[in-house]
């Protein structure tokens, strides 16, 4: 028996093939292509600070559609985070305008890096509401996020009466200014947001490859019962990607409120999407257990600098639409080539 | 390659033998460097049965599936009725009058029996679809088959064995002339297959020719009329059935012959590992009777023991809860001394009590992950320190199991789906024998598998049981608790209806099991 025992090892080594290669790089090629066409269309687009200013734009989509790429790896869907980033810019908003505690008759202000962790932790919570609906009240995903995505909107909405807080600079002699930092700084020439971004990717994309919870969440997103056989702890992986998902929705709402100096309850809206149609572009199954931070990193540039781009040679904004939705069918279509054969029945 | 054809006469010269309605011609088929039939002639007779013999990885599922049109062939023909034709895809093969049963359930688990079993052909009536109609073939269909299945329940809510009851009735109700049957049986009792065929030898009397594979030898004996064996992807043996026995098979199949052996012997037995008390489960779909009814059962360190018993006799059950999937309603499992009900199932596994599930495609086995993965699936933390695993230890452990169960794969990272049917049960087997467990139960885990393979895992199991394993064996074969069981409990209706030791005969064990014993 031993000698048909991997004696293919050596000899499985792949057949080299342009289709193939053309398939799975799909996402770094299309945006070669974005890039190669339009510095052929603007001489505005191929500079370095042109880079730069759409990087800090994809950061938005980037930091997203990361804590998208785990939901939908587990099989799941989050529709909340455009929500999500709008509740937490404006509760950033609110704690830069100090928090009146009139039992007391105080007014707090809190430094700016206790804004940034309470902001976050609001955006864990609300994560972990959608988490522990699906895990344990086996609300279906699409539900309980579609309507965490009303209520946190809503809540946003109502602490602010629909304004926008345009104040976010702080005050010096309080000591809490720095918010500006996250949007507006560079660090040897590159925007923070950018480096937010890459740092969030490195640590998304360790966490997949190497770690176990990496594993853990391959593994239920592509057979949910197998895994819990074989010990997956599933409601805990579950809970988790949806909490991660909601503190990077909150990181990207507090990025959008500095780039943008304002925080307003109708910021991100249909973001969610916007990061739903870069993990798939990434060539990630929504149906679970596929996909990479290497390629939704790749599909979340796709769509800035294909949406970039369009604004700069002075393309409309509703072709945008038509374009960004044409790329994502293309992408959606290729991920069914790619799926549809390598796997078969028995 | 030593074994040439063993009969020199070419099956279509041979008078004796039916006219040929379906064959196959110098087909080949590959996957990128993976040969899985190099050049293969095979031929299927009117009337008649032919079975189709080979180790898990030899081709047969592929041969089949060129036949039954559900994948191309590389290179080679197909031939029916003597006019070489070509399928693009199974419904054009099925308008042919060629259905087939697939190894792996194709069933759509959330529609009903019914609704399966006219899948793409729904009987149209006046008014859209009739499905009064469909019902009454449904039950027509069960009534033949002697099974007591509900038409419109939900194909989700019925045990393993039962889909495959489904599977077989939507295959006999095309009326298909040719009927290929991709190992039917494999979650089938005795009794059902008995049944099955009575069935076969009814349509093979009225002309209809069949194709048979199964790893039940003896069983497949019975029904054959001529036997082919696939070796590595060429034909290396045909012969009528007149002409063959079981050692025939074997020694064709995989070259030498095979001995499942017999209980492991001259080691002393330990403590008592595991300890089920009055364990109670209720019907997991809601139902007010108890799949598992107070049961009690001790295993000691060292003792192989099997759990015999028909289909829906509670042996799936019993183990899941144990395992920790389900939950009991009463009782207590005790795991060397330490109750463990409360224990999640991770845990359960961490203190080395593991379960191989007896639905390899639903339970067993992540289909978006590689082999590899697949096999460490359930160990992770073994290769894990602190935040990272280890990939030089991952390896060594995937490659130490592959080795010991054999699995045939192109290497740790092809894709699950690219292994043939056996050898994906080889994954799941191996990947709990890889969390190093003290109590090992095993839910109908030959499913599939090859004789080799078979007397392989046997022969692991019984050496792990002199180092002190404790084993849980279920299974529906009498012959398999023979050969490795110390102690043969029988279920029956949620409960312990016997227990025997390793000297009892068939005949005894099955009428325990309220089964009727066939002659
Ligand atoms: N889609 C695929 N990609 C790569 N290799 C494949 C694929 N399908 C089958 N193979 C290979 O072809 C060979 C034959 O597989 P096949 O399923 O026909 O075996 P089998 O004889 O039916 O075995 P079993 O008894 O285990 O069901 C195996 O080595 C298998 O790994
Ligand atoms: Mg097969």
């Amino acid at each position: 028996m031993s000698d048909t025992t991997l004696a293919r090892s050596a000899a499985a080594k792949p057949a080299f093939s342009l289709g193939r290669l053309l398939l799975e790089g799909r996402a770094f090629f299309a945006l070669i292509a974005i890039v190669a066409v339009f510095s052929f269309l603007s001489p505005n687009y191929f500079t370095v600070s042109n880079f730069l200013i759409m990087a800090s734009h994809v950061a938005i989509y980037g930091i997203l559609a990361v804590g998208m790429l785990l939901v939908i790896l587990n099989g799941g869907i989050d529709l909340s985070v455009g929500s999500i980033l709008a509740l937490s810019g404006v509760v950033a908003g609110a704690l830069m305008q100090g928090v009146e505690l009139p039992a007391l008759g105080v007014i707090l202000y809190p430094p700016v890096w206790a804004v940034v962790v309470l902001t976050c932790t609001l955006g864990a919570l609300v994560g972990a509401v959608n988490g522990v609906l699906i895990a344990w009240f086996k609300v279906p995903a699409f539900v309980a996020t579609l309507g965490v995505m009303y209520v946190a909107r809503g809540v946003a909405l109502l602490m602010t009466n629909g304004l926008t807080y345009n104040n976010l600079s702080g005050r010096p002699e309080l000591g809490n200014t720095g918010f500006d930092w996250l949007g507006f700084n560079r660090l040897a020439g590159i925007p923070i947001s950018v480096l937010v971004l890459s740092g969030i990717a490195i640590l998304a994309g360790l966490m997949l490859s190497r770690s176990a919870f990496g594993r853990w969440l391959y593994a239920s997103g592509g057979n949910e019962r197998a895994a819990d056989l074989s010990g997956v702890p599933v409601k805990r992986v579950k809970i988790t990607v949806y909490t991660l998902s909601g503190i990077l929705s909150a990181v990207a709402g507090l990025v959008l409120s500095s780039q943008l100096t304002s925080a307003g309850p109708t910021a991100g809206t249909t973001y969610e999407l916007t990061a739903i149609a870069a993990v798939v572009i990434g060539g990630a199954a929504l149906t679970g257990g596929r996909g990479t931070v290497r390629g939704t990193m790749l599909g979340a540039f796709v769509i800035g600098f294909l949406s970039d781009g369009l604004v700069i040679i002075g393309v409309s904004s509703y072709w945008q639409t038509v374009f960004t939705g044409a790329v994502i069918v293309l992408a959606v279509l290729m991920n069914s080539i790619q799926y549809g054969k390598g796997t078969r029945k028995s | 390659m030593s074994a040439q054809f063993q009969s020199g006469a070419r099956p279509q010269t041979d008078p004796r033998l039916g006219e040929v309605v379906l064959a196959a011609r110098n087909v080949a088929k590959s996957y990128g460097n993976v040969h899985a039939l190099k050049g293969v002639n095979f031929d299927i007779h009117r009337g008649q049965v032919t079975t189709l013999f080979g180790e898990n990885g030899a081709g047969k599922s592929t041969l089949m599936k060129i036949l039954s049109g559900v994948i191309q062939p590389t290179s080679g023909e197909i031939v029916l009725d003597g006019l070489p034709v070509s399928f693009g895809n199974s419904t054009e093969a099925r308008d042919r009058g060629i259905s087939i049963i697939h190894q792996e359930l194709s069933l759509a688990p959330n529609l009903s029996v019914r609704d399966n079993i006219f899948m793409g052909r729904e009987i149209m009536g006046a008014s859209g679809v009739d499905f009064a109609e469909e019902e009454r073939q449904c039950r027509k269909l069960m009534a033949e088959l002697e099974e007591e299945i509900d038409p419109l329940t939900p194909v989700e809510d019925l045990r393993l064995g039962q889909q495959q009851i489904v599977e077989i009735a939507r295959a006999l109700s095309v009326d298909s002339r040719i009927l290929i049957m991709d190992e039917p049986t494999s979650a089938l009792s005795a009794t059902e297959v008995e049944v099955l065929f009575k069935v076969i030898r009814d349509l093979t009397s009225k002309g209809v020719s069949i194709v048979y594979i199964s790893h039940h030898l003896e069983e497949a004996l019975q029904i054959t009329d001529h036997a082919v064996v696939l070796r590595d992807g060429t034909m290396t043996a045909y012969a009528p059935r007149a002409e063959i026995d079981l050692e025939w098979i074997v020694r064709n199949m995989v070259g030498e012959n095979y001995d499942l052996g017999s209980p492991p012997e001259g080691h002393a037995l330990g403590a008592v590992a595991l300890s089920v008390r009055d364990l109670t489960v209720p019907d997991p779909k809601g139902a007010d009777y108890n799949v598992v009814d107070r049961l009690s059962l001790d295993i000691r360190a060292g003792e192989v023991v099997c759990i015999y018993g028909l289909m829906g006799a509670g042996r799936t059950e019993l183990l899941e809860t144990v395992a920790g999937r389900l939950r009991a309603s009463g009782g207590e499992v005790v795991l060397e001394g330490r109750e463990i009900s409360h224990l999640s199932i991770a845990e359960r596994i961490a203190r080395g009590l593991a379960l191989v599930p007896e639905d390899r495609q639903r339970d067993g086995l992540v289909q978006t992950m590689s082999v590899g993965e697949n096999l460490s699936l359930a160990s992770i933390a073994s290769f894990t320190r602190g935040l990272f695993t280890r990939r030089k230890a991952e390896r060594a452990l995937i490659d130490a199991s592959i080795r010991e169960v054999t699995v045939k794969t192109s290497g740790p990272a092809a894709a699950i789906g690219s292994l043939s049917g056996g050898n994906q049960q080889k994954v799941v087997i191996g990947k709990m024998l890889a969390t190093k467990p003290r109590v090992i139960m095993l839910d109908e885990p030959s499913r599939g598998i090859d004789i080799g393979a078979k007397a392989e895992v046997f022969k692991l199991l019984a050496e792990e049981a002199k180092r002190g394993l404790a084993v849980v064996y279920s299974t529906s074969e009498v012959g398999e608790c023979l050969s490795i069981a110390h102690r043969i409990i029988v279920m029956h209706k949620g409960r312990i209806s016997a227990e025997f030791d390793s000297t009892v005969s068939k005949e005894k064990i099955m009428a325990a099991s309220g089964e009727s014993v066939a002659a």
